[in-house]
């Protein structure tokens, strides 16, 4: 069988591109998710003081990106950034802004949903002692609500994992576009070289996933006792 | 922002929005069905079944829609299997969404208590009997939260369609901004018109979800 079509994995150089692929899909929802984890952070605090004002135009930017698909989310990006504000930043700057605003908003409700369900009295005990606003959330309250996020995190980032299998739609060169380039340039030799290449990537993504979600499953049952 | 291209574009965008509807309603339809199966052959431990719906989930849940959509699409006919792009998606949607169901479903069926299942044992109900009339109605009540968010993933999912070149409403817009290069109306167009559906749904299913509690056993 010179033709076998999982040999169009190995042809040439097609194996190392696809790595440098999901490399790039890699690189960038780590990015983003740093990016976004931390402003989500400061989100999320400022949603749980008083203010209304605050309080009402955050939860309409968690409603944006609640309401908005990710795809359109890339193309807001992508089409309006270039046009309205004269931004040329390259797609991948595009997608990681677009991501990290997304992570951001997600993850602020995560934030405020932790940080509410700490007892009242740590916060008051906190305040007695005589700690400050920030005081209070750097020593009393994120590391409580570090913990009770942490599973609900994790499973944010499969998500954006999964997420950059949109990529494609901005033209930047993830696992997925290389790969219909190989099947392409491929498709005389192996005409089933499309049901390998994207065998490949569909394990790679579950290889990623799968490990991050049962982890997130494990720390959700442990929280439970 | 050109208020003619808006205009003109509607009866378009018109097409694609039903075609979402309708997309999302199949697929969110059959997404429940195939989770509340998987997730009662898990709750009773049905040999085989159960393990084989076990690594269904998993599977699903853990791999993006877009490349289940491109196995189905482009992989697919190689094996002599070659279906129309909308069937390719309602199958994937419910693929993807069978599996989120199932985990929400299994959740709630879950949260009904042991001693309520002990109960109907001692009353001498079959497994049949237990899943219809004890877990699937305490279950189904406890699960409302999961199932509202899968509904909107998945309604937002179909935008994803638009790759296999479904003309719902996001390769609506695609295709428009390919064709006139006025991105930002019909951008506007998009987005607005995801929320049109999205809101009155997410007030309705927060309303529900409060509605159901009420007939909650318990706490």
């Amino acid at each position: 069988m010179a033709h076998s079509g999982i040999n169009v994995l190995f042809e040439g150089t097609n194996f190392a591109r696809l790595m440098g692929g999901l490399w790039t899909a890699v690189w960038i929802a780590a990015i983003s998710l740093i990016i976004g984890l931390a402003l989500g952070t400061i989100l999320g605090m400022l949603r749980t003081l008083h203010n209304r004002v605050i309080r009402f135009i955050l939860l309409m930017y968690l409603e944006f990106f609640r309401i908005v698909p990710t795809v359109v989310l890339l193309f807001l990006a992508y089409y309006i950034l270039p046009r309205q504000f004269n931004v040329n930043w390259p797609a991948t700057w595009m997608a990681v802004l677009a991501f990290s605003l997304w992570v951001s908003a997600e993850f602020s409700d995560i934030v405020r949903g932790a940080l509410e369900s700490i007892p009242v009295h740590q916060r008051e005990s906190g305040l007695a002692l005589g700690l400050n606003q920030w005081q209070l959330f750097r020593y009393v309250l994120l590391p409580q609500a570090i913990r009770l996020e942490l599973p609900a995190t994790i499973n944010l980032a499969t998500r954006v994992i999964k997420t950059t299998s949109l990529l494609l739609m901005i033209s930047i060169m993830d696992v997925i576009n290389v790969g219909q380039q190989i099947i392409e340039a491929n498709n005389q030799n192996y005409p089933t070289g499309v049901f390998w290449v994207y065998g490949l990537i569909f394990i790679l993504y579950f290889i990623i996933d799968y490990p991050l979600s049962r982890w997130a499953k494990h720390l959700t049952a442990k929280q439970k006792y | 922002m050109n208020w003619t291209v808006i205009q003109q574009s509607l009866p378009e965008f018109a097409q694609g929005f039903k075609l979402t509807l309708w997309l999302s309603f199949v697929g969110i339809i059959g997404a429940i069905i195939v989770g509340i199966i998987s997730s009662l052959s898990q709750y009773f431990r049905v040999p085989v079944v159960g393990k084989i719906v076990g690594a269904y989930v998993e599977i699903a849940r853990n791999t993006p829609l877009l490349i289940q959509l491109f196995f189905l699409y482009y992989a697919f006919p190689v094996m002599g299997i070659k279906m129309a792009a909308q069937t390719c998606g309602i199958i994937g949607l419910i693929f993807l969404g069978g599996a989120y169901m199932a985990e929400g479903f299994t959740g709630g069926f879950n949260g009904v208590s042991k001693s309520q299942l002990d109960s109907g044992r001692a009353l001498g109900m079959s497994d049949f009997q237990l899943a219809r009339y004890i877990v699937f109605p305490q279950g189904f009540a406890l699960s409302m939260p999961a199932l509202a968010a899968n509904i909107i993933f998945l309604i937002k999912e179909t935008s994803i369609f638009s790759v296999i070149a479904i003309p719902e409403l996001t390769n609506t817009a695609l295709d428009l901004i390919g064709m006139y290069y006025q991105s930002n109306e019909y951008l506007f167009v998009l987005v607005v018109a995801y929320a049109i559906i999205l809101i009155p749904l997410i007030v309705f299913l927060t309303w529900l979800e409060r509605r159901v509690r009420y007939g909650t056993f318990g706490d």
